[in-house]
């Protein structure tokens, strides 16, 4: 029986289907796993570095040199899809990792816009959300760090959650539901989210589960499943 | 050079960059002689760690230039935060990392602007109002005219120096110190040894005579933020200066250290 960190990091594998010998930046544990998954069934030529400047390939391998300098060329080569995270995000799409409150005086104090302008409008994001809520998914985010789909963005491809995955593949590029995990409800997503949802014409899918052999790489990259677990 | 050298030829109010990235490989022991010197005012530009953490906190920092600040393995720098939430931070300029870069190249190379495309949409030019955006004259795209972050001077870090100013790192990235020595007047560089390693690939030369002013021999001279190969980062000592943010006694303990 899968968990629901094991739906969650299919999910986040599935994110990256298609996307060739392109940079995979992975920013946090869950969305790490969730390449490597990728990396190591359907998307083998996915590049991943292990966090530092060492590109480390499939097996395990150093391929090649990659610094933060050499991280912006290939960003702004467009051959890169971010995974980020977000302390808000909007039906657009706009996302913050920056800062709550007025900009000049922060309620909260987060990390800065890190890289989340340049990524979001040179090539594919997707964001990884890993509970959702009402607090996170808000009608308008306090400061757009990554652009949305109605600022610019090149490709906001997937956001995952706890409750399911979304995509802007609307008319107006405002979030919808791609699919639910299984056991989770339209209403339940909702309910977790500061705007309206949309949702897609007939029934909402729902995501997948692990093969037997994804499982077997999952518990490669995640031992005794300490960081899927942690997912509910 | 000694730190307190290189702190007699700074001045209140100049334009500081720091080198190093977050909790890396950052010149700590430049910056620990500045804290305790009664140099106030700066304009602080630095990919940003606990030497924004520090300076913010000793109230030396007018303006901050930078696209995060982090301590990596504890994401959210406390001082930092502290500065930004009380307002005792009186200015910044939040940018996007790449954006940063780009800065520090057109001022390396005397240019006012370099173009592009990252920081369009987002609230970085809201907050930001004196960076403008321009028009192709190619294909009348519009892009972000990143102005030129020109530094009074800079300090970074090294693995290995020499008593010229080669400059040589050992660890698994450069960040941009090289761009920050260039973008800078004058560029102080410590070291943890005045003795270059002959046998490491020469691309690990990314500072030469010409880009540095001054340099110091400086053992241990990232302190607790990593400086690989050398040593890892101390993180029993950032975790004791981040738990300093919510005790003013441990913090006074904590500058009496510096």
């Amino acid at each position: 029986m899968a968990t629901r960190g094991d739906i969650c990091a299919v999910a986040i594998a599935e994110t990256f289907r298609g996307d060739g010998a392109i940079m995979a930046s992975a920013m946090g544990p869950m969305p790490k796993i969730g390449a490597r998954l990728a990396q190591a069934t359907f998307e083998p030529d996915l590049m991943m570095t292990d966090g530092i400047a060492t590109m480390i390939d499939g097996d395990g391998e150093v391929e090649a040199w990659m610094p933060f300098s050499k991280v912006f060329d290939t960003l702004w080569n467009a051959k890169r899809h971010v995974m980020m995270g977000a302390s808000q995000i909007d039906r657009f799409g706009n996302q913050n990792i920056s800062c709550l409150g007025d900009h000049a005086k922060p309620k909260v104090q987060l990390l800065g816009s890190r890289g989340a302008p340049g990524n979001t409008i040179c090539h594919p994001t997707s964001y990884w959300v890993g509970r959702h809520t009402a607090r996170v998914f808000v009608p308008s985010v306090d400061m757009v760090s990554g652009i949305g789909t109605n600022n610019g963005a090149y490709e906001i491809r997937r956001v995952i959650t706890n409750l399911g995955v979304f995509d802007f593949e609307t008319e107006s590029g405002t979030m919808r539901v791609r699919s639910l995990h299984p056991g989770v409800t339209f209403e339940e997503a909702q309910e977790a989210t500061g705007f309206a949802i949309e949702r897609p014409d007939g029934a909402i899918p729902v995501s997948r589960e692990p093969t037997d052999a994804e499982l077997t790489v999952l518990e490669r990259w995640d031992p005794g499943a300490a960081i899927r677990g942690r997912i509910a | 050079m000694t730190p307190d050298d290189v702190v007699s030829e700074l001045w209140s109010g100049m334009t500081l960059g720091i080198g190093g990235w977050g909790s890396r490989r950052k010149p700590m022991t430049l910056v620990r002689a500045l804290a305790k010197s009664d140099i106030t005012d700066l304009h602080v530009v630095s990919y940003g760690g606990p030497d924004v953490g520090i300076l913010c906190a000793l109230g030396k920092v007018r303006k901050l230039t930078f696209g995060f600040v982090s301590l990596d393995s504890i994401p959210l720098e406390p001082h930092f935060r502290i500065a930004r939430q009380t307002g005792t931070l009186p200015e910044i300029v939040e940018l996007d990392e790449g954006m940063f870069q780009l800065g520090l190249r057109a001022a390396a190379w005397g240019l006012d602007f370099l173009p592009t495309r990252a920081g369009l949409g987002s609230d970085v030019l809201k907050h930001a109002p004196h960076i403008q955006t321009i028009t192709s004259p190619y294909s009348g795209q519009a892009l972000v005219a990143m102005p030129a972050l020109k530094l009074d001077a800079a300090l970074v870090h090294m693995n290995r120096a020499d008593a010229r100013g080669v400059g040589q790192f050992l660890g698994p990235d450069p960040y941009f110190d090289d761009w920050f020595c260039m973008a800078a007047d004058k560029a102080y560089v410590s070291a943890e040894s005045l003795e270059l390693d002959a046998d490491a690939c020469i691309h690990s030369r990314i500072l030469h005579r010409g880009m540095v002013s001054g340099v110091v021999h400086a053992p241990g001279g990232a302190w607790f933020t990593e400086c690989p190969p050398d040593y890892e980062r101390d993180e029993d000592l950032q975790a004791r200066y981040a738990a300093t943010a919510k005790d003013p006694d441990a913090w006074a303990a904590f500058v009496q250290e510096l």
